[in-house]
């Protein structure tokens, strides 16, 4: 192949580089807010509301993400009319919420309950506790196992390539067919998928050692 | 007439098949320092945590000021904002230096202003001795300057009575000194206190009144020169020269009757 045709191969499949990065912005933060919220019922809600998210969460891991994608996705494509694009961040989003629930369940868990107790002697009530002592604790402690379920979504936006959202992997597919060099289309999206995740890990290190408590070794 | 600040009667819990409280009955009066003393495992600190309402009573009533705080339809939340409690394992709020520890209650449970807050905050701290560590993590604290800034989150509530659980017991016998220290000036200074502790020393210079328990019931109570040197039980002076033995002094020992 020569190199102006390389080029541009590198630059098309490079490309769908925002689409991925949408696809993440999407279903990281939206995975967060649902597994936030999931982790404190499981944790501090009563028998019932706790078993239904444990439930939730056994459905949510015990499939395929890619089985699940598309199950969520014709559930709400369906119901609603909206591009594959969002339609498969939502989806991704609702299956890392269990994941993510897992991880600040177990963070959650690790605060102790010694906090718990010290917050309500001084009068306040669960919800304070929750909001001002556990919470800013559990949420360190879940970084890093955090960043492995971010590494996690990253890479699984590719699996929208099969809803034909145009990212990375749906690009590669198409020059490989275009170009009749697999290798060199799948290299390239693989190259740029491990600078992202690489970028990435960088930035939530970064985040853990500015939010670390002094003086606490973890 | 002293009031009484804290009253128990009857009090009774049982975990699973064990009874750990079988009927407690006590009176606290403002200003006094009452020491509970006994073996470990009787019970002491399930007393303490069924005081402020952290552990659910089975049986009797408590009552803070003459209110009944164990009626039905009490805000348990509101109760404890007048109850303050002192960790054996401090229990300090890792994520917030001392002053940020000090100042949370009075900022979201008493809805101070920050300032006003603050300064109570320093006052507190100073009282404690550790205002030059306001701005230090419990990370970065001993044991002994993290108790004291627990001491310190506790009072800066303006409780009615302060509740200590074993408050050295987790400590290095070095810093054992500072906090009985600040507990004696708290005493001295008028503060109701309830305090269980193996520190004889303590108990002999500071208490009102000894109160020792064992499997579940209070045994024998009396001033501290009862309790020492004219107990009514064979078993009281067994515990308390054991327990002077292992932890206290002995200064005037030799020179009393035994």
């Amino acid at each position: 192949m020569e190199l102006t045709q390389l080029l541009k191969v590198i630059q098309f499949i490079l490309g769908g580089t925002f689409v991925t990065i949408g696809v993440t912005l999407v279903a990281l933060p939206l995975g967060f807010i649902l597994g936030l919220v999931l982790a404190v019922i499981r944790v501090f809600g009563g028998k019932i509301s706790s078993s239904i998210v444990s439930i939730y969460s056994a459905g949510m891991r015990g499939v395929p993400v890619i089985v699940l994608l598309f199950v969520l996705y014709f559930i709400i494509a369906g119901a609603i009319n909206i591009s594959p694009f969002w339609a498969g961040s939502i989806s991704l989003g609702i299956v890392s919420s269990a994941y993510q629930m897992e991880i600040l369940r177990g963070a959650v868990l690790s605060v102790g309950s010694g906090q718990m107790m010290a917050a309500r002697a001084i009068g306040m009530t669960k919800i304070q506790a929750i909001q001002n002592i556990i919470l800013p604790q559990a949420l360190r402690l879940a970084i890093p196992p955090w960043s492995n379920e971010a590494s996690i979504v990253l890479k699984d936006s590719s699996l929208v390539y099969a809803l034909g959202v145009p990212e990375i992997l749906r690009r590669s597919q198409f020059m490989s067919a275009s170009t009749y060099r697999p290798f060199i289309a799948f290299a390239i999206a693989a190259a740029i998928y491990f600078v992202l995740v690489f970028l990435m890990n960088q930035l939530l290190c970064m985040l853990e050692r500015r939010l670390s408590i002094p003086g606490l070794q973890q | 007439m002293k009031k009484t600040i804290l009253e128990i009667e009857n009090l009774s819990k049982t975990y699973g098949s064990s009874v750990v409280l079988k009927d407690i009955s006590l009176k606290v009066n403002e200003g006094d320092t009452i020491v509970i003393i006994g073996p470990s495992g009787t019970g002491k600190s399930t007393l303490l945590r069924c005081v402020n309402l952290l552990t659910k009573i089975d049986g009797g009533k408590i009552f803070l000021d003459s209110e009944e705080i164990t009626a039905p339809g009490v805000s348990e939340d509101n109760v404890r904002q007048h109850i303050g409690m002192v960790f054996q394992d401090f229990l300090l709020f890792n994520h917030l230096t001392a002053i940020d520890n000090v100042m949370i209650g009075q900022v979201k449970v008493l809805g101070k202003s920050p300032a006003d807050a603050r300064e109570k905050a320093l006052q507190e701290l100073e009282r404690v001795g550790l205002k030059d560590k306001a701005n230090h993590y419990p990370g970065q604290l001993s044991g002994g300057q993290k108790q004291r800034v627990a001491i310190a989150r506790a009072l800066a509530m303006d409780p009615r009575i302060m509740l200590f659980d074993e408050p050295t017991s987790a400590l290095d016998p070095e810093l054992i000194g500072e906090v009985l220290e600040v507990m004696k000036r708290l005493a001295n200074d008028g503060m109701t206190m309830l305090v269980v502790t193996h520190e004889m020393g303590f108990a002999r210079e500071v208490a009102d009144r000894i109160i020792f328990m064992e499997h579940g019931l209070i045994q024998e109570e009396g001033s501290p020169n009862e309790m020492f040197y004219h107990p009514k039980h064979e078993r009281t002076r067994e515990f308390l020269w054991k327990i002077t033995e292992l932890y206290g002094k002995h200064e005037d020992q030799g020179s009393e009757k035994l």
